[in-house]
């Protein structure tokens, strides 16, 4: 599988009034065509900003300090200068936003934000994009296509707007899809028909996908591969089976202790204690080692991701069973 | 939409007749309209005819009756210093004021709108910093004094332009610039305010995202969204020009407008063209707010109107 998007030790960070706070800490990511890559870490780890910085979309207080990242051999961050190429946001590489409610501008319609993207990236005429925004939005399932253009975002439902993202998204034939918590919005069953949309597509469309989720169930479900995030760095990847089966990284551990499960009772889970570092000064070594029931000395020191089985692990004791009881 | 417009201007005909009414009171009840009116060396004999002749002799409901009958005429009675229909008066002057408020709201729409996107660009940053002391700057400067910078530079000290009238197009340039300073500032802080509220919306970075310009964001995208406070604002400015700026900017450059007129008929105790000027002045102001209503209507289609 070549490798379509390549992110490199990319580091970014937030100029704020109490100090400068690293948000990405040498962040190394690829992607694979028609891969679907699930990123998965507690509030703050660092997605969306990996997101955006992807798209594009770091903007004061932000900014690049380090790092490259590559778009199907072209540069879009090389050495910590963001690039300007045209033609691959919003046409290559697309996103899809967490609050279906706020992301689509109140006071255009449905068409008008559609077509908008469509004439710009397709070069279509006003009365081609029109139908080519129609059939977008017959292709995420929204019938009356015609009559809906017309309308605007107050009158669809959450779901159905999130369904207009998408459209959006897909409008241009893009190679990757961003969709940076695309449920978290929604309700249970309109989330269980946005996923199913999504896989859909991919299939459809060979597209590549980045699912950035805190809810594990959606991974398994999904993704084929993986990456956790923590303290704005990656500690794991791997192969979803590989992750599941075998978590390595007492963080990743953790997290799947944490997910409920059908099988399970609830009272069962146990969320891992205590809160990540603050990244204003994160901690020189492994960030996750206050938390770690298995931390030693030498964690103290920086921890780069390491080949560990299939997949690649930040930690001096990959494997062990941290939390003792075999979960 | 009609029934929405039937119903406000209904209730804006009641605003206008109670203005009216007021001024009714006002003069007759508690002034004295024929010593107001006629020269102190007037005899009582003449008094009494002239009561006579404006209804003065009859009885206050009756008075009052006759007053509201004329209004729907628009029958104001005549000016005395004009010696003709006050309302004709009114009439002859009003484009006039137009013009000036016209060409100084326009310029100020014009000016405003960039200067306020641009600084809302780097909130905290130069150009906004800068734009933002302009501003505040232009909010203190009072108009007349204003007004009379510009005569001595401009028309005085350059001799560019003329120091006042009316007539020509270059007539306008000072009245409407000074006219404009007040609202171009407080225009610009406004919609510096709000684009910088609009640009951290979610609906921007999904803008961006699809690969929009900044230009195109900023026209199409935010601009939209702050229009309709913007139109709210532009009524308030409006109004505010034709019940106060107008008075004393046109008095500055002798511009024949209704502010002009207004203080020419108080000086001359002039009281029906005075009342001819109040009422239409009220009635422009609940036009001028159902225009907002509308136009804000028809930009965001959530805004219910009743
Ligand atoms: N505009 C900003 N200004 C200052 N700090 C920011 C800004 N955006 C993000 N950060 C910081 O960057 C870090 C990572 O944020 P990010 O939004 O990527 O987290 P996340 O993993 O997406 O979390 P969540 O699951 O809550 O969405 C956080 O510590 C946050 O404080
Ligand atoms: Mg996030």
């Amino acid at each position: 599988m070549s490798a379509l998007l390549k992110i490199e030790d990319l580091a970014v960070v937030f100029d704020t009034r109490a100090g400068t706070v690293e948000a990405l800490r040498g962040v190394s990511l690829s992607l694979g065509r028609g891969e679907t890559l699930g990123i998965v870490g507690e509030s703050g780890s660092g997605k969306s900003v990996t997101a955006q910085a992807v798209m594009g979309l770091i903007d004061v207080p932000g900014r690049i300090a380090g790092g490259s990242i590559s778009w199907d051999g072209q540069a879009l961050v090389q050495d910590g200068a963001q690039q300007h190429p045209s033609g691959i946001w919003g046409k290559e590489v697309t996103m899809v936003f967490q609050s279906p409610m706020t992301s689509l501008n109140p006071l255009m319609t449905i068409g008008a934000q559609l077509e908008e993207v469509i004439r710009k990236h397709l070069g279509l005429g006003r009365a081609a994009a029109r139908d080519h925004a129609a059939e977008m939005l017959a292709a995420v399932g929204i019938s009356g296509a015609r009559r809906r253009l017309d309308q605007y975002p107050h009158e669809f439902s959450g779901g159905m707007r999130q369904r207009v993202m998408i459209a959006m998204a897909i409008a241009c034939e893009p190679k990757l899809l961003i969709a940076d918590e695309p449920t978290t919005a929604l309700d249970v069953t309109i989330q269980a028909q946005i996923l199913e949309l999504l896989a859909g597509l991919q299939e459809r469309l060979g597209l590549s996908i980045i699912l950035i989720t805190h809810d594990l169930g959606i991974v398994a479900g999904l993704c084929h591969r993986v990456a956790v995030m923590y303290a704005g760095q990656i500690v794991e990847t791997g192969s979803v089976d590989d992750i599941f089966d075998r978590p390595a990284h007492p963080y990743t551990q953790g997290l799947i202790r944490s997910t409920p499960r059908l099988d399970e009772p609830e009272d069962r889970l146990t969320a891992i204690e205590g809160t990540p570092p603050g990244l204003l000064h994160p901690p020189e070594g492994c960030a996750f080692r206050t938390r770690c029931p298995i931390a030693r000395d030498d964690c103290r020191a920086p921890q780069a991701l390491r080949p560990f089985g299939a997949g690649f692990v930040a930690c001096t004791q990959p494997g062990v069973d941290a939390w003792g009881d075999g979960k | 939409m009609p029934d929405f417009i039937l119903r406000r201007l209904f209730q804006g005909l009641l605003v206008v007749l109670g203005v009216t009414a007021t001024v009714f009171v006002v003069t007759r009840v508690f002034g004295d309209p024929v010593s107001l009116m006629l020269p102190l060396s007037a005899t009582d004999a003449q008094r009494a005819a002239f009561a006579a002749q404006i209804g003065l002799d009859q009885p206050l409901p009756v008075q009052f009756w006759r007053f509201l009958t004329d209004i729907v005429t628009l029958d104001f009675g005549d000016s005395l210093w004009q010696r003709r229909p006050a309302i004709e008066v009114v009439f002859e002057r009003l484009p006039n004021t137009a013009l000036l408020v016209g060409a100084g709201l326009g310029l100020a729409v014009l000016v405003s709108i960039p200067l306020g996107a641009i600084a809302a660009l780097r909130p905290g940053g130069l150009v906004d910093r800068l734009v933002v002391s302009l501003g505040l700057l232009g909010l203190a400067m009072p108009q007349f004094w204003l007004g009379l910078m510009a005569i001595m530079v401009f028309a005085v000290q350059l001799k560019w332009l003329p120091t006042s009238g009316f007539g020509t197009a270059a007539h306008l340039v000072l009245p409407a610039l000074t006219l404009a300073m007040t609202p171009i500032a407080r225009f610009t802080m406004m919609v510096r305010a709000a684009m910088i509220d609009e640009l951290n919306k979610p609906y921007v970075q999904t803008a961006r995202a699809k690969g929009m310009s900044l230009p195109r964001i900023l026209r199409v995208h935010t601009l939209r969204n702050i229009l309709v406070p913007f139109l709210a604002l532009s009524g308030w400015e409006a109004i505010t020009a034709l019940s106060g700026y107008t008075v004393v900017v046109e008095t500055v450059f002798a511009w024949p407008g209704l502010g002009l007129t207004a203080v020419q008929a108080i000086q001359r105790g002039d009281l029906f063209l005075m009342q001819a000027i109040v009422f239409v002045i009220a009635a422009l102001i609940v036009i001028i707010g159902i225009a907002i209503d509308v136009a804000a209507k028809s930009i965001d289609p959530r805004i219910e109107l009743n």
